[in-house]
């Protein structure tokens, strides 16, 4: 029988009525068990809990994107070393960017999955507050996106597929950061990642942030966790700027179209990655299983095609996105 | 006597009353610098290519004027204009996006802010893409990035140089992930002109910021900037909250980023259209390419170059 562990300050608001239902079985358990007198409960604990399993269908069917975005950024949430250690076997990290920095906020390195060679890298947001200071949030500095770069080449050198984890608010707005190129790092992998042969797959496990998550984004597929979001700037800077008022940020997040049913329809994710139920971090071991399958899977996919199809399918796969007007063409919208 | 020297005495020996002033630059007849405060005569500093004869202040030119300032004449052709936006999100916040683009489009006569094209510097092809800031701070959504990612397909397919003059706030917000998308979009296409070992040369001006800088704007073989342009990639007020402290004042200027080593040269506006000239010519396919390409020997070009040397 597992003990309700006190989880006061990691509870998101709409998970309340859960939690409490969950107390409440666990209530009628103890005392069942302390009167010791015969009386059967199961009946009773049976029917709450059918409910408990009803209500969080409920609640997590019809999740707004700004409380996909509170689950995306769960301080619980497995985190891209997570996953690597979970679905990999022989995992190595690698370190530096080999021009003077190695980032902790960006990780990666070699490993195997099912017996194949692989480079995985991505964002690494901290367990805690204080691995979270060490790992700056998941914010990436010019350093990390150059390691990233360092190692992708290394991938393609020795024809080791690429996986790459999107866990990030955004890249790291500093000073330093600025002065060593935040720009031109993000801006140099975007054009690269389209040269390098070997299958990229990117998926987006927690918070897909602007140009910081973009800076290791470009793949042959774009996958996506179910409760992951991915937009173009943070709902609240979004909220700051155009409705002058960051406290607009779940109306920001509505507007954005951040979710991965949005950006299906917007042509550019490939792959939703259902989330066990209760969201990943309630069940970390099941969704490893779920990115691991949607990777093997992936994989064999894009092992079926040459090198030169598969650069030029994911040259096509970003042109495509946009949507505009072109009258001449008579279109409604643009190439899609 | 410096062209400048000219502009000044012109205006010294021009004396005229405050009221009479007041109104001749309501009418746009005068032009106050908003860096040195000085008047200079509308047409005198559009002769200057906008920029002050007293302090060399480089005023905001729009996608026209600079057209205009680069190219040689009656050579432009534009391409793709009749690409407009969507607004494919139904965005709202104050203002539906779609009354914006409206507004926008109204007030600048553009459809979106960029134009793209192909025309003759000093009778050297090259495909031009130049930004508006005018038109939603030029902000990149579907429209700026499919018409720069043609623009730049084109020049590969034709093996010409393509420069891009930059001037951007950065993503548009309005557009969501699909403007995000965009600066993919294009480095792709930069990928196969480099690839083609054609020549890219991004024009930094002010003021150069987010998704522009973190894709197109730093992938140049060479980068240009206008003086004292602002260029970076976060805001300076966000990192000023970020870290809690004041950022010095030349912080991501053209000069602190040459100073860092992201800016190969900073050249002023009325020396620009030399400067690429001369770059077009020296980065001319040499002999042996030449011959398979079918493309004049780098001696039998114009010598044509204009204006004072770059130091
Ligand atoms: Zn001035």
């Amino acid at each position: 029988m597992t003990q309700t562990k006190p989880r006061q300050p990691l509870l998101l608001d709409f998970e309340k009525p859960l939690v409490e239902l969950e107390e409440r079985i666990q209530q009628i358990r103890d005392l069942a068990a302390e009167s010791g007198d015969g009386v059967d409960v199961s009946e009773q604990i049976r029917q709450l809990e059918a409910r408990a399993a009803q209500l969080r269908q409920e609640i997590f069917r019809s999740l707004s994107p700004a409380q996909r975005l509170q689950l995306a950024r769960h301080p619980r949430r497995p985190s891209t070393l997570d996953y690597i250690q979970a679905i990999g076997d022989d995992w190595m990290e690698l370190h530096g960017d080999r021009v003077g920095s190695d980032d902790p906020a960006l990780v990666g390195g070699i490993a195997s999955i099912d017996g194949r060679s692989v480079v995985m890298l991505g964002h690494q947001k901290g367990r805690d507050t204080k691995d979270n200071v060490a790992r700056n949030f998941g914010m990436a500095s010019p350093g990390g996106y150059r390691k990233a770069m360092r190692l992708m080449e290394h991938a393609n050198r020795f024809g080791m597929p690429i996986l790459t984890f999107i866990d990030t608010p955004g890249a790291w707005a500093g000073l330093e950061a600025e002065h060593q190129g935040q720009g031109e790092a993000i801006a140099y992998n975007l054009r690269e990642m389209f040269r390098l042969d070997v299958p990229i797959i990117c998926t987006v496990i927690g918070e897909g942030g602007s140009g910081g998550a973009l800076g290791i984004g470009v793949g042959d597929r774009l996958m996506m966790f179910e409760h992951a979001v991915y937009t173009v700037a943070t709902p609240e800077a979004c909220a700051a700027i155009l409705w002058k008022d960051a406290g607009k940020a779940p109306q920001a997040a509505e507007a954005l179209k951040i979710t991965a049913w949005d950006l299906k329809e917007l042509g550019i994710l490939d792959r939703i990655l259902p989330e066990p139920m209760g969201a990943a971090h309630s069940q970390p071991v099941e969704a490893a299983d779920i990115l691991k399958k949607a990777i093997v899977q992936t994989l064999a996919e894009l092992d079926r095609m040459s090198a030169q199809e598969r650069r030029q399918m994911r040259y096509q796969k970003f042109r495509r996105i946009g949507v505009f007007l072109e009258p001449s063409n008579g279109s409604g919208d643009g190439d899609r | 006597m410096s062209l400048f020297d000219w502009f000044a005495n012109r205006r010294k020996s021009d004396p005229i009353s405050h009221e009479q002033q007041e109104r001749e630059i309501s009418d746009g007849l005068w032009t106050k610098c908003e860096a040195c405060s000085v008047l200079t005569y509308t047409k005198d500093l559009r002769a200057n290519q906008m920029v002050c004869p007293e302090c060399h202040h480089h005023h905001r030119v729009d996608s026209n004027e600079r057209i205009r300032q680069l190219i040689d004449r009656d050579t432009w052709m534009p391409i793709n204009e009749q690409i407009r936006p969507q607004d494919p999100l139904k965005f709202r916040d104050r203002k539906p996006y779609s009354d914006r683009l409206r507004e926008y489009q109204d007030k600048t006569r553009l459809l979106d802010a960029v134009q793209t094209g192909l025309g003759e510097m000093d009778g050297f092809p090259v495909v031009l893409g130049v930004m508006d800031f005018s038109f939603m701070g030029g902000s990149m959504g579907s429209v700026v990035g499919e018409k720069l990612t043609r623009a730049i397909e084109y020049a590969t397919l034709k093996r010409l140089p393509a420069i891009v003059v930059c001037t951007s706030g950065g993503a548009r917000m309005q557009e969501g992930m699909l403007s995000l998308m965009q600066m993919a979009k294009i480095s792709a296409a930069l990928e196969r002109h480099r690839e083609a070992r054609l020549l890219y040369v991004p024009i930094l001006t002010h003021p150069t910021m987010g998704g522009v800088t973190a894709s197109f704007a730093m992938l140049g073989d060479l980068i240009i900037s206008e003086p004292k342009a602002t260029i970076g990639f976060a805001g300076r007020r966000v990192i000023e909250q970020t870290l809690r402290q004041k950022l010095p004042d030349d912080f991501q200027s053209a000069e602190d980023l040459q100073k860092h080593g992201f800016v190969d040269a900073i050249v002023p506006r009325t020396q620009l259209k030399s400067t690429l000239v001369r770059l077009v010519r020296l980065h001319q396919p040499q002999e042996e390419e030449t011959a398979t390409h079918l493309i004049p020997l780098p001696h039998s070009l114009p010598i044509g170059m204009t204006g004072t040397t770059q130091g």
